[in-house]
């Protein structure tokens, strides 16, 4: 199932490539909706190798990409209706841009697979189309030097590669840079809230456990009845940080995400207040601001792992002032509840 | 840019114009527009625009770029706190990789 895309061979005097599909098929769609959703994210892979796309030649173009099958249908897609070569190098799977990054998807891997695949048999021209993203892990020039092949940088998106190829492997200036508008920050949220999956099965059940505890001893029908309130409180800050915050990135003041966090966190958290399920005594309303808020905080100072303009630099220094006073609301917060449950303030 | 600018004065984006060949590859693979040309060299037009993705110095042959590039991903910097190393996305089993 996974190589449905593949239909046929290709001959050429290098030997036989496999010929690729530009349409998706159904599996393609599940496939991208699953991996947005974690599930299987890691081993959604193609194995890599030359590909032909049409009807491809010695003088067909050669575009790179790396061999998460969702970086590769996106290109494929873009190659509806052209003949050409897909060169997939070994980036484990991980993404283009991330893959730089990481430094998989890099210069050593570029040369290594033209060496392995013996692109130069293939083609008579000199020249790879590589992903302008690809370019914080690759060196053009070293690409050069080593293989002779000339390293052409096209669009950030592979949907723009047909436009890129017409006007003769320009990109306008928009096709250079990278945006980040409501569809794609909406699309990482899911990969967001996966983040905790495991503290947020289990930092609810501490609450609702410490609950049920009250001046007199322990109460299985306060645990139930408090601690659910607990859980939603917990929830909805896990919420306002990770999916308000994104959705709403632009529109939301502040520069660090961790103070972006505090205002979701504390607008959700001014919701329930406001509904009166927050708390009962006031010390634990302000409890539950200060959980909520670092809470919030938290998850949103995690996307700017997902994000696509955040520095390292930029978020060291957000760290640094950011880290403890959330972990000082979270503390805060937390013996004001537990009071709360010996004392009626 | 789509109005969304980070942290101001802490990106660590140097050129060092006088080894600028003016090839232009730096404006090439920048996805945030950071640079220009003026006089046929480069030039740093928007500083705080930098992610640091050091796709510029990488490609620059001259080297006349420099920057300490890394991931600006808050669990990438915790990651490398408790492990003692840079930061880094590099997630491991754990399946939560960028």
């Amino acid at each position: 199932m996974m190589t449905g895309y593949i239909h046929g061979e290709i001959e050429t005097t290098a030997g036989l490539f496999p010929r690729i599909e530009t349409q998706w098929n159904r599996s393609d769609y599940w496939g991208a909706i699953k991996t947005r959703w974690s599930v299987g994210r890691m081993k959604y892979r193609v194995a890599p190798g030359i590909y032909a796309v049409g009807d491809p030649d010695r003088n067909s173009r050669v575009f790179v990409t790396g061999n998460y099958k969702l970086s590769f249908d996106h290109l494929r897609r873009a190659l509806t209706g052209m003949n050409g070569w897909i060169l997939v190098i070994d980036t484990k799977g991980i993404n283009v841009w991330c893959a730089a990054g990481k430094g998989t998807f890099s210069t050593k891997e570029i040369v290594r697979r033209i060496r392995i695949h013996h692109l130069e048999q293939v083609v008579d021209h000199r020249k790879i189309i590589v992903p302008q993203l690809g370019a914080t892990g690759v060196a053009a020039h070293e690409v050069k030097k080593m293989t002779g092949f000339t390293v052409i940088y096209g669009p950030v998106l592979a949907e723009d590669i047909k436009a890129f190829i017409d006007a003769g492997l320009k990109a306008t200036e928009a096709m250079r840079h990278v945006t980040f508008p409501l569809v794609e920050r909406v699309k990482l949220i899911p990969v967001d809230i996966f983040y905790g999956k495991y503290y947020m099965l289990i930092v609810p059940l501490v609450f609702l456990i410490l609950s049920g505890l009250y001046p007199g001893g322990y109460s299985v029908d306060l645990a139930l009845i408090s601690g659910g309130k607990s859980a939603i409180n917990l929830f909805s800050g896990y919420f306002a940080g990770c999916v308000l915050t994104p959705a709403l990135l632009p529109w939301i003041p502040f520069r660090r995400f961790s103070a972006k966090g505090v205002v979701t966190g504390w607008f959700v958290a001014l919701l329930l207040l406001l509904a009166g399920t927050l708390g009962l005594t006031l010390t634990e309303k302000v409890s539950w601001f200060l959980m909520m808020g670092a809470l919030s905080s938290f998850m949103a100072m995690n996307f700017t792992g997902s994000s696509t303009y955040t520095s390292l630099s930029g978020v060291q220094k957000e760290m640094k002032t950011a880290l403890p006073a959330q972990i000082a609301m979270a503390s805060l917060g937390f013996m004001g509840w537990i009071i709360t449950k010996f004392v009626s303030i | 840019m789509n109005g969304l600018v980070y942290l101001t004065d802490v990106v660590t984006l140097v050129l060092d114009r006088s080894k600028c060949s003016g090839c232009r590859m730096c404006m090439e693979v920048c996805p945030h527009a950071v640079f220009g040309i003026e006089h046929k060299k480069a030039v740093i037009l928007h500083k705080d625009f930098c992610m640091e993705c050091g796709a510029c110095a990488k490609n620059c042959k001259e080297g006349a770029i420099t920057v300490k590039s890394g991931v600006g991903c808050a669990a990438g910097i915790i990651n490398g706190i408790l492990r003692g190393t840079e930061p880094t996305c590099d997630c491991g089993s754990t399946g939560n990789c960028c």
